[in-house]
């Protein structure tokens, strides 16, 4: 948490002024019983009604000096919390851009974006409330017991034995409630499951006839709510009696004191109402100073986990330059593996290993393989998304390790798994690929992913806006217009990572035509479940369970590869009936 | 305006129904929170009494301070408890008021027709359960008392000032509107800088749930300090519109205070010179300066309140809106029980649209004999799912009739004609719960051991039993841990449990390995022996084996037929079994 108030920094004049300001505020505020005090004593009991006057004049411009000082002390803090929350914002956005895939895979978007929305605002109150309450409270509290003292010290007395015994009070309901309220919470969040899986189940729920047992449920979780809230409901209800009768007990004693000192004339009568304006002061400012502890509790907890994602260290790729070359690359060969292996951080074993191949300019590599054979995690070695940790990759003829993030990025183009489009127009989405492309340059990506009769039928054409996770578009336009988005970069190397799953057969068989005849051939992988869509590469990679289950045509593959064999033929049951009709029709 | 407030007050009345329920309650409240405010109203006034009973030097009238300390004592006391009660009666009804509102929208929704159910986003069905209800609790019942010890509050202290001296209480009258006047012009600033501030907001977290969301693509593209521009601009604009929406809201406070410290002088003021003049008391003054400290509070809560109690009866007219839908038509009071159907299935004439005037699916016959297999082909998006909904009667036909057995399934208890379906879908669901429990929704009451016999007649006991508990392993509502293949395999082994007579069949496209997908295979061919099935099919063997192939796209059926004829008549399937099997 201390890191994070280093973003306070710029704020170090605010962030004095303004507690300052409220204790200002607060010294206004405790002189005016002692004022009133006065009148009594003096104006009433003299009759003197010109210093009755001149004294309310004083208590008005008591009054005027503490707005001031208070509306001064509020913008301060609203401005320090202001400008704090902005700057952690920034900060952390520009962090979390920063993080490796391996991060990101482990603290999942869901999380980072808590962090930076209700975590951070959480802070940011809690930085306001804690500039304008943390030292006007307890003056205010305490401030009224002094006051008291500079009356009469056994007066005092009751002050100091009624702050402990309310401060007991108030904070002790919290703390027996607060647990219970979270009860309360995961007694709310299992009503708000049964609702939600009530709705995304339905047809599984009406197909077995299960609503009238769902209903009892329901109506059993929603009992179990009610209770929790009514048991919590009880103690916290403890907080308002308990505390009016302290405080009105206190003033009780207070009087009798009082009545005591009066009748041996140590002090006055005006004096009396004075210490009993001050009991009156003391308990609104202890039950606000309670909900401000509640608030630092919460936003120090939410602050120390935007520290945590600081402390996540940036995945900044360990560049090399210059490393010597074990062999001399040849001219034409873009990617070669050699024996590398690929173990994720904070896993126990390789995902990949010993994985050795060479692909050529403009080749297309296709990659097939069963879930979790690390299809996906090969393609991912080649943009760097993460550090291989065994064995050697070179693009383009230099060593991985010798390119910056920005340079292997700039030469490969990836088609994730899940499209995704980005809130804009179509033009702006495509342009992600490479800034200030011409529409004639889009128009031809377009084409070859087989999108351009997606935007043809869009009325806005390139200027359609796409809406936020490009919820207008079906499934498969997406992956369509990722592709293009791919495309309009021209990438040396081109990643398909099952990227026209969504697509139809034909469409799919369109848009590897399309590639084929593109001007400038980049070189191709192709992953995907289908062996259709692989078919046709120059050079198929078999995954299985991590290794390279063989490497080769088509035609190799099925007479060498039993994994190949085993996929194609559960894909294509009846050229296995023939092979064996033609097998026995040849015997 | 007249026609939201007529609104408004419709559903007042609705609500007033909920609340009727719990009427002693409600009054019990009204009693123990005018006690309570009355009796707080007249502690001042006894502190004041006991004060006058100490003048000053050798002049303390002791009997009469004890005497009043001790009805003081009393007051506080019953003001204590009916405070507390208070509380407690408060609790009951809103707490149960919530709870009566969401179970009847649950059950509505669990007899809500799925037109309605897909129609509506779940996320906004949800929020009106949960926090539109907790809103409505809150606001309402909450704001309602407020409302209520608010006014007696007010009226007590008009009262008991006026009953003291009638002059400082017309001074006291005479400055609280401007309190009133300085919040509510706070307040009228403060909405419109909270609504920038959410707005602005809502903007950048729109923009961070995309790009944290999809932070590798941004990285792949090297998108990041564009990413970045962006976010700034917009930060910079809540930097801005967050520091004024918290400086004004934040001026309420010290502003009201202000206007109270003038009240305070005003009574300082003309309080000491009527006493100078005898009109009152030393300890009426310090009653009145205790009034003048707490007159204004309850007022700057009603103004709150009626915003509050407003955003409340919004919630509460999205709640009952759910409530007072109409539910899917009744069931035929003739409505027979469809037991150990035989599986004829026949659908004549049969037009259905889900918006009227988009027809979709137009005079489709279609005949099943008991035992066939009907294969659904077409590319994603073909609408399986409207001949799913026809079928299951999730959704009624528009015209025409779909037969079971020779009956229309109109006139069939639709929880047999469920029941006779045992359907296996792509989109698995499972639900939060045990392995156990998941298989055990096909068939309540179905113990241990039949559970672990359906798991192992679906190929699901193996991998079950590796799971970290086994059948008691717990799944999440992602169904957190378990492969796509093996969800569906669970779905398969609840379906298993009762095996119906009747199968729909959803076969899975690319995201299950080749392994698992052969488990599901061997699976969907035990279930089908002599079971008329449905089958949205996408492999070329599953489809010539069907007896009836529909060859669907767009929600139209385009062909229907055997995998001859339909090769014959070069169609539209034709070109697809070309595209997808014979590959080019």
């Amino acid at each position: 948490m201390r890191q994070l108030l280093a973003y306070l920094k710029d704020y170090k004049k605010e962030c004095v002024l303004a507690p300052l300001f409220k204790m200002l505020e607060a010294i206004f505020e405790l002189l005016v019983p002692l004022v009133m005090a006065a009148v009594i004593d003096r104006g009433i009991a003299q009759g003197n009604i010109s210093y009755i006057i001149k004294m309310c004049l004083v208590m008005v411009f008591l009054g005027i000096v503490g707005l001031i000082s208070s509306v001064t002390a509020q913008y301060f803090s609203a401005k320090a919390a202001a400008g704090f929350g902005t700057k952690v914002r920034h900060a952390l956005f520009a962090h979390i851009e920063g993080l490796s895939f391996s991060s990101l895979d482990q603290i999942g978007a869901s999380t980072l974006i808590t962090r930076m929305t209700s975590d951070v605002n959480q802070v940011q109150n809690g930085v306001n409330m804690v500039l304008r309450l943390f030292l006007r409270s307890p003056f205010i509290v305490l401030g009224a017991m002094v006051m008291a003292f500079t009356i009469d010290v056994s007066g005092a007395l009751v002050f100091a034995a009624a702050i402990p015994a309310l401060s007991l009070v108030v904070f002790g309901v919290m703390r027996v409630s607060i647990p219970l309220y979270k009860k309360v919470q995961g007694k709310l969040d299992a009503v708000t499951l049964h609702t939600r899986e009530n709705l995304t189940g339905v047809r599984v729920i009406r197909a077995f006839h299960l609503e009238e047992q769902e209903t009892a449920e329901f109506r059993a979780r929603s009992g179990e709510l009610t209770a929790m809230q009514m048991q919590v409901g009880r103690i916290s209800g403890f907080l308002n009696p308990a505390t009016f009768v302290l405080i009105n007990g206190a003033t009780a004693y207070l009087i009798y004191v009082g009545a005591l000192k009066v009748d041996g004339g140590a002090i006055s009568q005006g004096e009396v109402v004075a210490l009993v304006n001050y009991m009156g002061q003391i308990l609104v400012e202890l039950i606000k100073f309670a909900n401000l502890i509640v608030t630092m509790t919460k936003a120090a907890a939410c602050a120390n986990r935007i520290q945590s994602v600081f402390e996540i260290p940036q995945g900044e790729r360990e560049v090399s330059l210059g490393k010597t070359e074990a062999s001399p690359a040849k001219e034409d060969e873009m990617v070669v593996f050699s024996h590398v292996g690929l173990t994720y951080e904070h896993a126990g074993a390789e995902s990949l290993s010993d994985i050795s191949f060479t692909a050529k300019r403009g080749e297309t590599i296709g990659i097939i393989g069963g879930t979790g054979s690390g299809k996906t995690s090969l393609v991912h070695l080649i943009p760097g998304f993460y550090p291989h940790t065994a064995g050697s990759i070179r693009i383009d003829g230099r060593d991985i390790n010798s390119y910056t993030k920005e340079e292997l990025r700039r030469k490969v183009g990836i088609v994730l798994q899940k499209s995704v489009l980005f809130a804009g127009t179509i033009r702006e989405n495509l342009c992600w690929g490479r800034e200030g492309a011409t529409d004639e340059e889009l128009k031809e990506a377009l084409l070859t992913a087989q999108a351009w009769e997606v935007v043809e039928k869009k009325d806005g054409k390139l200027n359609e806006r796409v809406a936020q996770g490009g919820r207008n578009f079906s499934g498969g336009q997406k992956q369509r217009l990722t592709i293009a988005r791919a495309l309009v970069k021209n990438p040396d190397i081109l990643i398909l990572d099952d990227s026209a799953s969504a697509l139809d057969y034909a469409t799919d068989a369109a848009l590897r035509r399309a590639l084929a005849d593109r001007k400038e051939q980049p070189t191709v992988f192709i992953v995907s479940q289908r062996a259709s869509s692989i078919l046709h590469a120059d050079r198929i990679l078999v995954l299985d369970d991590g290794e390279l289950a063989g490497v080769g045509s088509h035609e190799e593959l099925l007479k060498q590869c039993s994994v190949y064999r085993e996929i194609y033929y559960s894909q294509y049951p009846e050229k296995n009936e023939r092979k064996g009709v033609e097998r026995h029709a040849g015997a | 305006m007249p026609e939201r407030k007529e609104k408004q007050a419709a559903v007042l009345k609705k609500l007033l129904r909920y609340i009727g329920k719990y009427t002693p309650f409600v009054l019990l409240s009204l009693l123990f929170a005018a006690v309570s405010a009355v009796l707080s109203l007249y502690v001042p006034i006894l502190t004041g009494r006991a004060i006058d009973c100490i003048s000053g030097l050798n002049d303390v009238d002791f009997a009469g301070i004890f005497h009043i300390l001790a009805q003081m004592g009393l007051v506080v006391l019953i003001t204590a408890t009916a405070q507390w009660f208070l509380n407690i009666c408060n609790n009951r009804i809103t707490y149960r008021v919530v709870r009566d509102l969401r179970v009847d929208a649950f059950e509505k929704i669990e007899i809500l027709p799925l037109k309605y159910l897909d129609a509506h986003s779940h996320g906004e069905l949800v929020s009106r359960v949960i926090s539109d209800a907790d809103q409505v609790a809150d606001g309402l019942l909450m704001g309602f008392t407020q409302l209520f010890t608010g006014v007696i509050t007010v009226i007590g202290t008009l009262v008991f000032m006026v009953s003291i001296q009638y002059k400082i209480a017309l001074v006291v009258v005479c400055i609280t509107p401007v309190s009133l006047f300085v919040a509510a012009f706070i307040a009228r600033r403060t909405f419109s800088m909270f609504k920038l501030q959410s707005e602005t907001r809502g903007e950048q977290t729109a923009l961070i749930e995309e790009m944290v969301a999809n932070q590798k693509v941004v990285q792949a593209f090297g998108r990041e300090g564009k990413v970045l521009e962006q976010f700034d601009e917009i930060n910079g604009r809540l930097e801005t519109s967050s520091l004024r929406a918290t400086f004004f809201s934040s001026l309420t406070n010290p502003c009201t205070r202000f206007v109270n410290s003038l009240v305070y002088t005003g009574v300082g003021i003309f309080g000491a010179v009527s006493a100078v003049s005898g009109g009152i008391s030393v300890g009426q003054l310090a009653s009145f300066l205790s009034y003048a400290n707490q007159y204004t509070k309850p007022f700057n809560e009603i103004s709150g309140v009626v915003t509050e109690l407003q955003n409340a009866l919004a919630c509460a007219g999205r709640i009952l809106e759910l409530i007072e839908e109409t539910p899917q038509p009744a069931e035929d009071p003739d409505a027979v029980c469809l037991t150990d159907a035989k599986g004829m299935v026949s659908l004549c004439h049969v037009d259905f649209s889900y918006t009227e005037g988009q027809r979709l699916i137009e005079d489709f016959n279609l005949d099943v004999k008991p035992g066939q297999r009907v294969a659904i082909v077409g590319p994603t998006g073909c609408g399986k799912t409207t001949l799913i909904n026809l079928l299951m009667r999730f959704y009624d036909v528009c015209s025409g009739e779909i037969r079971v057995d020779g009956t229309d399934i109109r006139h069939i208890r639709r929880e047999s004609l469920r029941s006779s379906y045992g359907m296996v879908l792509q989109e698995t669901w499972l639900r939060e719960g045990t392995v156990l429990e998941n298989i055990r929704m096909g068939m309540q009451g179905a113990d241990r051991a039949d559970v672990i016999e359906a798991a192992k007649a679906s190929h699901a006991h193996s991998f079950i039993k590796r799971l970290k508990d086994g059948y008691d392993t717990v799944i999440t509502e992602e169904g957190g841990g378990l492969s796509q293949g093996q969800k569906q395999l669970l779905c398969i082994a609840r379906v298993m449990l009762s095996l119906p007579p009747m199968l729909i069949l959803d076969e899975a496209t690319s995201s299950i390995d080749t392994r698992t997908e052969q488990k599901i295979q061997n699976a969907f061919a035990g279930m089908m022996q002599g079971r008329t099935s449905f089958i949205v099919a996408h492999r070329l063997s599953t489809i010539k084996e069907a007896d009836i192939i529909l060859v669907m796209k767009d929600g139209h059926i385009l062909e229907q037929g055997d995998h001859k004829t339909l090769l014959a008549k070069n169609g539209f399937y034709a070109t697809l079994y070309k595209s997808q099997f014979v590959n080019g």
